[in-house]
């Protein structure tokens, strides 16, 4: 993940993409935030199966989106692909016109899995460094880990081994491990789906608080519309490899729960969604 | 069968504060009705001499010195033949569960030999080495090789995949990657090849000493049938049970200090 293009471009144009701004550096530490996101013609099959067919989409820098869609239909591997976790088998993925590739570093894009993949025989806070990536031997190691353990309101259980802590703590865990290196974009794949009721609605409403302090881009796939709803700026249906829906959800933040603005918005995706599967 | 009343069993179950030694019991009670089976005739010594008689056999040896001696050697064989077969063992099984092509060139190889008992060896390595050290090093380090070849193998290849894209994904390089994720998940695997292997050990020695030895416990034991001196046969038996036993303890320790994140090693 060297590069802010990935893409299956010929060389020349990625090279004339990359000439655009030469002052990318100095507008990074000036804004130091999300990174604007712009997918062209994205293609990628698995053997015969083509899981995307064609997505193009441009997400602004700090936007807060979420993709929902039936089980199979491409959603988690758009993510993969805009994570880098996956090759690209045609069209482009490039964080912002003027970013030149070499100012986006590996630490800038995060993920977060459905399973929190911590390092069972670390202990919390060393799981947390593990997000530090390549700054993990420098001297403030420590205290950074230790900052983002206390911004996911866990600080105390630096010590613990992470076979003692429950569901939603180890998810907070990995959130504090994949923001300890400030990315500049957050990539969440189904993070909740395996919380029961309460602690999901405690996550949605942490993971709104720290987007909305650090500003990165947060890209969350999930199956669940009120969720999807509770928490972004704009909601993406995606139906067999294409983007069918693109809502933006205009409700003031905080959001309240349950009201009737975002009931109605929930319900009018989900018909979308059933639509769908009636075609079908 | 009088000999049991003598025994204080269920009076010892309702002391809370010997939880340790809840495991000695049972020898102990063995050890306790042996003697008093041998005592009354029960059990004629010539059979089976009496615990007591036992321990006065294994007091002579350790004042000639001969017992020691006889304990030195065979220990130093078991932990240099362990020593050299876990090594060559770990080595293939880093390289074959971290090496596709390594593994395709050698697993074969390996598992076909492993089906060979190793014991089926000793006219050949009677033939080869004679009966001098390096004929019972070379078949205790084969013995406990395929133990922690296996669960070497088995462990790394086991190593839960997500945790290895995780570590990759957060910018680990190699190096990292073998020492913070994949050895310390292939570590419990291993730890099982490693009390495998101490029990193939003892065997291996055990018999390679009462075939082809001068010295050792097993020439020992050997060298006492003889002389029908049956007393230090027993002895000889009792003490590779209590070596056996230490190794064991000795890598449960070594478990539970590496494995202490493990929730099997977790006491409170």
């Amino acid at each position: 993940m060297q590069t802010a293009v990935r893409t299956s471009l010929p060389e020349t144009e990625l090279a004339s993409r990359a000439n655009f701004a030469p002052h990318a550096r100095i507008v990074r530490e000036a804004q130091s935030s999300g990174l604007p996101l712009s997918i062209r013609g994205l293609h990628k099959s698995f053997g015969d199966n083509e899981v995307l067919r064609g997505i193009d989409l441009h997400i602004p820098a700090g936007q807060f989106v979420a993709i929902v869609g039936k089980s199979g239909c491409g959603k988690s591997t758009l993510l993969r692909l805009i994570a880098g976790l996956d090759k690209i088998d045609a069209g482009s993925i490039s964080f912002g016109q003027d970013i030149q590739p070499k100012d986006i570093q590996p630490e800038d894009i995060r993920v977060m899995f459905q399973e929190p993949r911590l390092l069972p025989w670390a202990r919390v806070l060393a799981n947390v460094e593990v997000g530090l990536g390549r700054d993990r031997a420098s001297g403030d190691a420590h205290a950074r880990a230790e900052k983002a353990l206390s911004e996911v309101g866990l600080a105390d259980k630096r010590d613990q081994w992470p076979s003692v802590l429950s569901g939603g703590q180890k998810q907070r865990v990995a959130l504090g491990r994949a923001l300890v290196s400030r990315p500049r974009v957050l990539a969440f794949d189904e993070p909740l789906g395996a919380l029961d009721a309460l602690t999901r609605i405690s996550m949605q409403r942490l993971l709104e608080r720290v987007w909305r302090d650090q500003g990165f881009t947060a890209i969350l796939v999930t199956h669940d519309v009120a969720e999807a709803v509770a928490l972004a700026d704009r909601v993406l249906v995606i139906e067999e490899g294409r983007i069918a829906h693109d809502v933006v959800i205009h409700a003031a933040r905080p959001r309240q729960r349950g009201s009737a603005e975002l009931a109605g918005l929930e319900g009018s995706i989900l018909s979308h969604l059933l639509s769908a599967d009636d075609r079908t | 069968m009088s000999a049991i009343d003598s025994v204080s069993l269920p009076r010892s179950f309702r002391l809370p504060r010997i939880d340790g030694l809840i495991q000695w019991i049972v020898p102990l009670a063995i050890i306790a009705i042996w003697q008093v089976a041998s005592v009354t005739g029960f059990v004629p010594t010539r059979v089976l001499p009496a615990p007591s008689d036992v321990l006065l056999a294994g007091w002579k040896l350790l004042l000639s010195g001969e017992l020691v001696r006889n304990i030195w050697v065979s220990f130093w064989r078991a932990s240099i033949g362990f020593f050299i077969g876990g090594s060559i063992g770990f080595a293939f099984g880093l390289a074959n569960g971290l090496s596709q092509l390594s593994a395709k060139l050698t697993d074969t190889t390996l598992q076909m030999v492993r089906n060979v008992p190793h014991l089926a060896l000793i006219p050949l390595v009677i033939l080869w080495f004679g009966i001098d050290e390096s004929a019972k090093l070379f078949l205790v380090a084969l013995g406990v090789f395929f133990p922690i070849y296996l669960n070497t193998l088995h462990g790394i290849r086991t190593v839960d995949p997500q945790l290895i894209e995780m570590g990759r994904i957060y910018g680990m390089t190699d190096g990292e990657l073998f020492r913070r994720v994949i050895f310390p998940g292939a570590l419990p695997s291993i730890f099982v090849g490693i009390r495998f292997a101490l029990g193939i050990m003892w065997l291996t020695l055990i018999v390679a000493e009462t075939i082809a030895a001068s010295s050792g416990l097993g020439y020992m034991a050997m060298q006492a049938r003889e002389f029908m001196l049956i007393d230090v046969v027993v002895l000889s038996i009792l003490i590779y049970a209590l070596l056996g036993k230490l190794a064991d303890s000795a890598s449960r320790v070594l478990e539970r200090l590496t494995l202490s994140w493990h929730p099997a090693f977790q006491k409170n």
